[in-house]
């Protein structure tokens, strides 16, 4: 690892104030002592269930994923910007698909080429005209955040639909306070297990107006052989609501029902861990077997509240990405307090010039992408591979969207040989409802592997507990 | 609560049961196969308790012939057998998993800790691992989720649900047992009162873990008449079919009470609870052990679907 990259923990040589005291614990700790807590943490996991099934890989169903125990921390400083320019970005991103699904005023200002807003594969065309309750669209925004500097910080990409891990930001911070009790009282660090409370709090608030009484609230998952089933049963427990599947629903006349032990019995709303074209057969894709039939008819006519809002994918579109500070300028009349990575759109001429030129130097994704597939990251490709991608990126340009290999912070991780710098990106969790709420932290994503910068855990990628210091 | 996470924790009910029934056979087999052979009726008796479980045309085509070593592997071990013991804990933590909602943590450990020693066990020279270390395994891990289930998680209608389906279970497991030695093992009708049936009695209670206690409560010696009526209608047996039945109903009212309405189940419970109440042991052997029990036999199996009717099926009961 050379010292291009900041190196969050150590600045020239001395260390972060942020990191001061886990200077102590990372040296007294004995490298017997560390791998005993990595053996107890893997065993706490598999007890506790939190098993990852990576798609296409078939087999395991018992995969963890990696835990590094060394914490990523914040300063209540640094912190506080973040918080301020999340919440920006989430207020943004929701008044732009409020405006796009209504009368599309930033369209009409020519401040967004409309075809990259209506004729986006995710723009749903029967959700024109609606508005959903409190004109919320995205109620969890993941808004992944790299880092290059003391106070560099780029939005890297905008989850509007169903960003996930959220189950590993709370189980992490379980278990660093179950192994290290200690680090917890030098330490003053922000909790985060209000999480399921507010996420509660958020999803009622948005129950529809139809609602009778206290809402019935449920989860919809697409069933126990998902990747993310852990999180589902997870956040469902801890909030005290229903975990349901496609089967136990039913929609009959204006509203949708759980089949329950004591009959039928109505939902208000549905917070769905399933995409779009699940949700229902005789809306979006008819073989679908995960979703329920007639629910965007009971939707639309107020009977329930979707959560997030079928839809929503627009913002979240790598190429809409590069309008988003223009969002926040457009709505808010304010200057983003946290500014985009410089991005290219292929679907541009000179852009598509420009990027096919410095492959070599550019990460290229897919402009529907996810999960860290459909990448090119062009430093650390071969000459064969960056052909082969160049010849997609020609063959569908507007599919693609580049951007400068950044160098991302690094922050101390236990690997085989002791301690050593991992590249990591950090996805807070903000919830918008009747309020804006945001945990402190979130959770960090690390690439384990030494010079890799890709931290998704379907390729490999680690997990941190995340700390934000109180003062 | 949903109709389906009912039903898993029903069914998580029964096949915890039906794992340690399963592994009460292997202990009654291999007992059984230290009397000499004396006699006609099954050569084998490991066939007849093959029959008992309902799991012998499946071991006949698998492995053929009835050899303790083979039928070890096949009540225990192979997952080729839905009954097995390791099916069972595998299907009750994979439920658990999926209702992981309506488990405590405590619970949830048990079944996945089970379910985690299974494999480790299963790495084992086949060996190191007898009978009775299988059996010591399965009492263990059933009580340690059925101590958590009663100690940890909340007494509400889910429990009821795990509940029913360990008695209804249980009350099927017990019936099917008993009619194993009586129908099935007893080569001919003179042997009744001889040595060798007053010792496969004892080796039936045995497997019932019962021994003492029905020594404890009937003294004197052994009898057929004693045995029947202590596993069938003594409510102070823990398997005795009565008590399962008691229970069973016992959950039912706590559900028609939490629900405020009853259904056809509690009605059915109650009539098969008043049948069992009102007979006695010489009216059991007037009718025939074996007719006798297995009208009990249909008679659980249509409680267990009525349940399912009525909760299981999320429409309007």
């Amino acid at each position: 690892m050379d010292g291009t990259h900041f190196n969050e923990m150590y600045d020239g040589g001395a260390v972060r104030p942020p990191y001061a005291q886990l200077e102590d614990w990372m040296r007294a700790m004995p490298a017997g002592l560390r791998s005993l807590k990595q053996a107890e943490a893997e065993d706490l996991f598999r007890r506790i269930g939190i098993t990852f099934a990576v798609y296409g890989e078939g087999g395991d169903r018992d995969r963890l994923i990696p835990f590094d125990m060394f914490p990523r921390v914040f300063s209540q400083a640094e912190w506080r910007r973040l918080d301020r320019g999340i919440r920006q970005r989430a207020r943004a991103l929701n008044a732009f698909l409020a405006d796009i699904y209504g009368r599309g005023e930033i369209v009409r200002a020519g401040r967004i080429p409309a075809p990259l807003v209506y004729g986006n594969a995710a723009y749903e065309k029967a959700m024109a005209g609606f508005a959903p309750p409190r004109d919320v669209w995205s109620h969890i925004v993941g808004i992944d955040i790299v880092r290059t500097g003391p106070t560099d910080f780029f939005v890297l990409e905008d989850n509007c639909r169903t960003p996930s891990g959220v189950s590993y930001m709370l189980e992490n911070r379980e278990i660093m306070m179950r192994m290290f009790p200690a680090l917890f009282r030098e330490n003053r660090i922000e909790p985060v297990d209000h999480y399921p409370d507010l996420l509660r709090r958020t999803l009622a608030s948005v129950a529809p107006a139809k609602a009778e009484g206290d809402p019935t609230i449920a989860l919809l998952t697409p069933g126990s052989f998902n990747s993310a089933y852990y999180e589902h049963s997870f956040l469902a427990d801890l909030m005290g609501i229903e975990l349901v599947e496609g089967q136990d629903l039913f929609v009959d006349g204006a509203f949708v029902f759980m089949r329950t032990t004591e009959g039928p019995r109505r939902v208000d709303v549905i917070y769905r861990r399933i995409d779009d074209a699940f949700l229902d057969p005789l809306c979006f894709r008819p073989d679908s077997m995960l979703g329920v039939p007639g629910l965007m008819d009971v939707y639309r006519s107020g009977g329930v509240t979707i959560v997030s809002a079928p839809g929503a994918g627009v913002a979240d579109d790598k190429a809409v990405y590069a309008y988003v500070p223009e969002m926040v300028r457009f709505y808010l009349g304010e200057e983003p307090i946290l500014p985009n990575v410089p991005t290219w759109q292929c679907g541009n001429e000179a852009d598509l010039r420009h990027v096919l030129a410095n492959l070599p130097e550019l990460v290229v994704k897919e402009v529907h992408g996810s999960g860290g597939y459909g990448m090119l990251i062009g430093p650390k490709a071969t000459q064969a591979q960056i052909e082969a991608f160049a010849a997609r990126i020609r063959s569908d340009p507007a599919n693609y969207i580049a951007q400068p290999t950044l160098a991302l912070s690094t922050v101390p991780a236990f690997v085989a040989e002791g301690v050593a710098p991992r590249h990591v990106d950090l996805r807070p969790f903000c919830l918008v409802g009747e309020r804006i709420e945001l945990v402190p932290g979130g959770l960090t994503r690390v690439a384990l592997k030494e010079g890799s910068l890709v931290v998704n855990s379907s390729q490999g990628g680690g997990v941190k507990d995340t700390w934000v210091l109180a003062e | 609560m949903l109709s389906r996470t009912a039903e898993n924790l029903f069914w998580i009910g029964r096949y915890l049961e039906r794992a340690e029934t399963m592994t009460r056979l292997l202990a009654v087999g291999a007992r059984i196969a230290l009397i000499p052979q004396v006699g006609e009726g099954f050569r084998n008796e490991w066939d007849s308790l093959l029959q008992a479980s309902g799991t012998a045309a499946g071991f006949r085509r698998k492995y053929g012939e009835a050899v303790q070593r083979n039928i070890e592997s096949y009540l225990f071990f192979d997952r080729d057998n839905p009954s097995s013991v390791a099916s069972c804990f595998e299907r009750a933590r994979e439920n658990g998993r999926i209702v992981r909602t309506a488990l405590s943590a405590q619970v949830w450990d048990a079944l996945n800790g089970a379910f985690q020693d299974l494999h480790a066990l299963e790495r084992l020279p086949r060996s190191e691992i007898d009978i009775a270390r299988l059996v010591d395994w399965t009492t263990r891990h059933a009580a340690l989720a059925k101590g958590a289930i009663d100690s940890t998680l909340l007494r509400n209608d889910g429990w009821d649900f795990l509940h029913l389906g360990f008695c209804l279970e249980r009350a099927d497991n017990t019936a099917r047992l008993i009619d194993v030695k009586y129908y099935v093992l007893l080569p001919r009708a003179d042997f009744v009162g001889s040595g060798l049936d007053s010792y496969q009695w004892q080796t039936l209670l045995r497997a019932f873990s019962a021994h003492r206690a029905f020594h404890w409560a009937y003294g004197g010696e052994i009898s057929a008449a004693k045995v029947a009526h202590f596993l069938i209608l003594n409510p102070q047996c823990p398997r005795s079919l009565i008590t399962s039945v008691e229970e069973a109903n016992l959950h039912l009212e706590r559900l028609a009470a939490a629900y405020g309405a009853e259904t056809r189940a509690q009605e059915r419970a109650r009539e098969l609870l008043a049948e069992l109440a009102g007979t006695n042991v010489d009216r059991i052997f007037d009718e025939g052990l074996h007719g006798f029990l297995s009208r009990f036999i249909a008679s659980t199996a249509d409680l267990a679907q009525t349940v399912g009717d009525c909760y299981l099926t999320g429409q309007a009961p």
